[in-house]
Parts: structure tokens; C-alpha cells; sequence
């Protein structure tokens, strides 16, 4: 059976699951908030065009308008000014070899429920190797804080200081993106940084070292409870936007439902 | 809060309007009545007030324009019309009218307050009936006993249900507290992108009748779910959305800020005229009143240093303009109210002579006391209008450099 029988054959017996981490792409999704004076992006817009009505009797369609940051979404290099020389480093030139990579989830659901504004550390990630081996290279790194469950308010979590969401400190982004070589960070907030990251040094420390070497970042992701610590494989094509910076994308996730994922990788 | 409805197996009333066909002459005096001011024909030559408006002076054929005229009269004859001929006094009906002669000269046939009497001093006012038209309408001197007949013709919150399109306006605080106080029924206050803090919530969830509802004009669904919800019970809409972001064209978001604030203005309205208008009208004689629209005074200047301002808020009035004519179809009045610019953060650079939100929400609610269809607020608006009134390329050369 050729490998991709083999997968399909695997999917439709049930022992690989495709699980959907991408929220709706709803006109109430909060979007990133910037100062006011500042140009905002978009939030997502749905046009009727018509509904088997008079303006297109037999057919039902929309038009949409959206941010490139907007739901769920990928951040390519090129999106922040440390990554804007990278090679391929919009969506459009983004290698597709990129789009399926494995994945590694960091639970840190109890410490986020604990504080808003929890923060990843270089020392969380090095006791999580202790336990699920070493991260690969060219992998992603999930950073899962059950945020993806809350919903409006909550979810953007702003106080008069701004957001208050968690993230990564910037010596364990850095740590991942020079010791680790990972692929790219994913979160189930807004960003990639923590919401009080603009006050980091540098600044919002995950965009700065991920796209200034070339990884990409996920953000808003969800039901990130369903995947196993290891073991899984997204699939993130984004849109082909020309020189886009970004874009909203359907995340899949390839997780085995066998429980061999606590294996360490050898 | 519950308020006792119409009985639902009836069908509701179809609005009916009176007469509104008026000669072009007659809508000099449209005008004034749109803005609240008392003028009358008035000969330029001999200076003689006429009444109706006639083509030239009835006394020496001089040339008619409209005069500021003192509103005191004396009634002449008073009475009831029990059973009119025309169907919108007869569903109305007993309708009081009245012969009264005015101190500047001529006599004329007024809507009379039901209380007036043969020899009792009134006082006039050019008012809007329900088809748009201008009517006198004579009150008591002094008097304080309402008029069920001029509230037929105004917008007097009283008993009404009213939406405020967006309680992040700096009016909206003050006037969803002058509408409670002023005897609305219900007030709903639209917030926007709800996930984020709305500065104030407290006072607004204190408001008597007041009810936070989500809603944002620049989402086709928000608009459409909210008009599903309660569409069939506002009778008074004040839409206060603005997205104020002052900068020339060649500012660095400026087409970004551009096409958002053309998103509140225009397009906003768009969306609150398709899916709260149609139902607005259809019930012009089941209680629904009035629809405002709180634009900025830019809408008709437009200084070089507001340029995507001044469209979108040119475009909104465009599109009031299009929305009164069919509201007009149920009798509902569209008052544009012009403001100065607000104490919104955004007009910092405007200083002192910026326009209160208390001073915004006392204005709108005059204007719907008063039935009015064009309200000016703050000096700056009154100034700048004159202004292009008396010269127009005068304010545009003016304003290439300079907010007012």
C-alpha cells in the first residue's frame, strides 16, 4: 500500500483523527488592538450577495473582508521588521514543505488559569523535555492555556493597561527559535506574545525572534485539549495573498488515536 | 419594564398622512419650520407680513421673503372638527382649529390648542405636521397643559421606546439620561464590539429602563439580528455612531481610516436604514416617530486637514436625505443634527470650543420636543454655516489650511 493510501486508509479506519483547532471566522472575534491613532486591522465582514432571493434566485453567496490578522491565522516572516529581508517570506512564497510539520503541545492550562499573564519559560519547556523528549527541530511549539474556550470579553481580556494575556518570556522564544530550531509558535490568544509583551525587551520578543529567523507564527488557535503532547501534525497552508503578511487558515490537526504519543521520540 | 401593547389580533393601523403637497414658494417656509424658527412672508418693499405665502405683496405687488416675526396672536374663532373629510383628521379626530389674528398684521387658520379660547393670547409656532408640510400651530401664552394635536406632530420622547446606535458617543450617557428622565419607555443603547470595556457601563446599567444591547453598524448581522430583536418596537432611533480620525489625504492611514470611518458613517447607516426603516415607517400611526442622525457639521464643510472625515460624514448626509424620503412615506421625521466637533478625545486640538456631550444630548432632545428636522449645535457649526451661506468659495479657500 503506497504511503498515502496507507494515510487515507489510517483516517477512515479512525486510527489517525483530524482534529479542527481553527475558530469560526465570526464578525464578533475580537482583533489585536492597537492605539487608536494607529491604522487597526480589519475584523471579518460578511456581505449578503444574495440567498435564492431576488438578487441571485438559485444561488447563495458573500462577500467577505478581512484583516490578514484576523481569527485564526498564520504570521509569516515578513509581518514584523526583523524577518522583512527573510527569503520567501510572505504568504505567497512561503514553502509548502512548511504547511505540514509536527507539533508540540505545552500544557500550561493550570499556571494561565492561575494568571492571566503567565508567562513560558526557557525552564517550563526544558521540564517538559524531561518528560516528552526533546523538541524537534522544525516542529511547531503549541503553547495550550485553554484560552481558546473563553469567548468575547474574556478572550480579549483588556484592562486599561491593555491586554492581559499569556505567552512567552523572551529567553524561551529565543531558546526555541536558536537551540531548538523549531518551525514556528503557536498560541490560543491573539498573538504570539503575551499581552503586556509591547514591554518586554525587546519587544514583543516571540515576533522578533521568530520572524527574524524565518518562523512562522499561530495564533487563535483552539481545541488545542484535544491534542497529545506529541505525536501530532499540522497542516497550516495559508492563503496565497500576494506579499501578504499573513493570513487566516484552516488549521488541521493529524493526531493517532492509538496512545503512543507519550513515547519519548527516539 | 412591561408596556401595554396594541391588542395582537388587530391589525395595525396603515399610517395615513394630511395634505403635504405645498408650492415652491411654501417651502421657504418648510425650511424655517425644519429648523424651529418663527418667519413669515414678508413684502421687501412695503414690509407688510402676508398670510398664506403669496406669490407678491397682496398690498403693493413688492417682492416676498421670508422675516424672523413676532409670534403673539390673538384668537379670533375656535373650533372642533368632529368628523373631518380628511381620512388622517378623522382617524384623529376631535381636531381643534382655530382663526387667529397675528400682532404683525395678518389672520390665519392655526392648529389650536384644545384649551384656547375666543379673545385668548396664543402663541405661534411653525411647525412640521406629519407629512412634512409647514402649519402654524397656536399655543396658550403661558399655558402648560399639552397638546395632544402637537405631539402629533413632534417627537416627544414621552411613553416612546427609543435606540441609541452607539453608547460609546460621548452624547450617549447624557441623552440615554435625558430620554429616561424625559418619560421614554425603553432605551436601548447599542455597544459596539462588546469585548472590549465600555468606559461608564455602571452609569448606563443605573439608567431607569435602560438596556445595553449588542450592536455594531459596521457588521450587516449585527445590524440585522438587533432589528430581528426589537426592530418592531423602537419608535425613536438616534443613531450617535462616528468614527471620529481627523488627517488630511496624505496621511499615513488615511485611506485605512478613510474606508473605516466610511464603514460607521455611510455604510452604517446604510445598514440601519435597510433593516430598522422599512419597519419604522410601516408603523408611522402605531406610535413610531422619529429617526436622528448626529452628524458633524463637516458633513457640508470640509477642511483640507479632516478630508476622510468630512466624506464619510458628506456621505451620511447623502444618505439621509434618501432615508427621510422614505420614512416620510410613514410620517416618521429624519432629523439631522449638525454638531460642532464633540469632547470626543479625537477633537483634542479643537480646545474650549468643542461641543459637551450633555450640551449634544439636550440639543436632540429639543429638536424632538420641537419636531424639528435640522439641528445646528455649537457656536463653531452656527459660525461655519453662516459663513458658507454668505460665501462659499470664501470657506472652502479658508479651510484649506485651517479647521474653522
Amino acid at each position: 500500500m503506497s504511503p498515502l493510501a496507507t494515510l487515507l486508509s489510517a483516517i477512515a479506519t479512525g486510527t489517525i483523527r483530524i482534529v479542527d483547532l481553527t475558530h469560526t471566522l465570526d464578525e464578533d472575534f475580537p482583533t489585536i488592538v492597537l492605539p487608536p491613532e494607529m491604522a487597526q486591522s480589519a475584523p471579518m465582514r460578511i456581505e449578503r450577495l444574495s440567498h435564492y432571493d431576488a438578487a441571485g434566485p438559485a444561488w447563495y453567496w458573500n462577500n467577505i473582508s478581512i484583516g490578514e490578522h484576523t481569527g485564526t491565522h498564520l504570521d509569516a516572516p515578513a509581518h514584523w521588521f526583523t524577518g522583512r529581508d527573510r527569503p520567501r517570506g510572505t504568504v505567497d512564497t512561503l514553502p509548502t514543505e512548511d504547511m505540514i510539520a509536527p507539533a508540540c503541545v505545552i500544557d500550561c492550562t493550570q499556571a494561565a488559569a492561575r494568571e492571566d499573564d503567565h508567562l513560558l519559560t526557557r525552564t517550563a519547556l526544558e521540564a517538559w523535555e524531561a518528560h516528552h523528549g526533546r523538541i524537534p527541530e522544525r516542529s511547531w511549539v503549541l503553547m495550550r492555556t485553554d484560552w481558546g474556550r473563553r469567548r468575547g470579553a474574556a478572550f480579549a481580556n483588556l484592562r486599561t493597561d491593555g491586554a492581559h494575556t499569556p505567552g512567552p518570556n523572551a529567553d524561551a522564544i529565543r531558546w526555541l527559535v536558536e537551540a531548538r530550531g523549531i518551525l514556528g509558535f503557536g498560541t490560543e490568544t491573539i498573538g504570539t506574545d503575551a499581552g503586556q509583551a509591547g514591554h518586554f525587551d525587546p519587544p514583543y520578543p516571540a515576533h522578533h525572534y521568530l520572524h527574524g529567523a524565518g518562523r512562522y507564527g499561530l495564533q487563535c488557535l483552539t481545541n488545542l485539549h484535544e491534542l497529545p503532547p506529541t505525536g501530532s501534525v499540522l497542516l497550516t497552508a495559508p492563503l496565497k495573498i500576494r506579499a501578504g503578511s499573513g493570513s487566516p487558515l484552516r488549521v488541521l490537526a493529524l493526531i493517532p488515536t492509538r496512545d503512543d504519543s507519550q513515547r519519548k521520540p527516539t | 419594564m412591561m408596556r401595554t401593547g396594541k391588542n395582537p389580533l388587530l391589525r395595525t393601523h396603515r399610517p395615513t398622512l394630511p395634505h403635504g403637497r405645498r408650492s415652491r414658494a411654501a417651502h421657504l417656509l418648510t425650511a424655517a419650520a425644519a429648523e424651529g424658527r418663527f418667519a413669515l412672508p414678508q413684502c421687501r418693499r412695503c414690509g407688510a407680513f402676508a398670510w398664506p405665502i403669496p406669490e407678491a405683496c397682496p398690498h403693493c405687488l413688492g417682492a416676498i421673503a421670508l422675516s424672523e416675526a413676532p409670534r403673539g396672536a390673538r384668537v379670533i374663532a375656535a373650533t372642533t372638527a368632529e368628523v373631518p373629510a380628511d381620512p388622517y383628521f378623522r382617524e384623529r379626530a376631535p381636531w381643534h382649529v382655530g382663526l387667529v389674528q397675528m400682532d404683525c398684521g395678518p389672520q390665519a387658520l392655526v392648529h389650536l390648542h384644545p384649551g384656547a379660547e375666543p379673545r385668548d393670547a396664543v402663541r405661534l409656532s411653525l411647525v412640521l405636521d406629519r407629512a412634512g408640510a409647514a402649519v402654524l400651530h397656536a399655543a396658550l401664552q403661558g399655558g402648560t397643559m399639552s397638546d395632544p394635536q402637537l405631539r402629533e406632530m413632534t417627537a416627544d420622547p414621552r411613553d416612546r421606546r427609543v435606540l441609541i446606535t452607539d453608547a460609546r458617543h460621548v452624547a450617549a450617557l447624557p441623552l440615554a439620561c435625558a430620554l429616561s428622565a424625559a418619560g421614554a419607555a425603553a432605551v436601548y443603547a447599542g455597544v459596539p464590539e462588546d469585548w472590549k470595556p465600555l468606559p461608564r457601563r455602571a452609569e448606563f446599567e443605573a439608567i431607569v429602563g435602560l438596556k445595553l444591547v449588542p450592536l455594531d453598524i459596521s457588521s450587516d448581522r449585527s445590524v440585522a439580528d438587533l432589528a430581528r430583536d426589537i426592530g418592531d418596537r423602537i419608535e425613536i432611533l438616534v443613531n450617535t455612531a462616528d468614527l471620529p480620525r481627523p488627517g488630511p489625504l496624505s496621511a499615513p492611514a488615511a485611506a485605512t481610516d478613510a474606508r473605516a470611518m466610511m464603514e460607521i458613517m455611510a455604510m452604517g447607516l446604510l445598514r440601519l436604514a435597510r433593516s430598522f426603516g422599512p419597519a419604522m415607517a410601516r408603523r408611522g400611526a402605531d406610535g413610531t416617530v422619529a429617526w436622528v442622525n448626529v452628524l458633524s457639521v463637516y458633513s457640508r464643510i470640509h477642511p483640507a486637514a479632516l478630508a476622510g472625515y468630512a466624506a464619510a460624514h458628506a456621505a451620511a448626509l447623502a444618505l439621509s436625505h434618501a432615508l427621510r424620503a422614505e420614512l416620510a412615506q410613514g410620517g416618521v421625521r429624519l432629523m439631522t443634527v449638525l454638531a460642532a466637533p464633540t469632547e470626543d478625545e479625537w477633537f483634542q486640538s479643537f480646545g474650549p470650543i468643542r461641543v459637551s456631550g450633555r450640551a449634544l444630548a439636550g440639543a436632540i432632545l429639543s429638536g424632538l420636543h420641537r419636531g424639528l428636522e435640522e439641528v445646528v449645535v455649537g457656536d463653531l457649526a452656527h459660525d461655519l454655516l453662516a459663513r458658507l451661506a454668505e460665501n462659499p468659495k470664501a470657506v472652502e479657500r479658508e479651510l484649506t489650511r485651517d479647521l474653522f
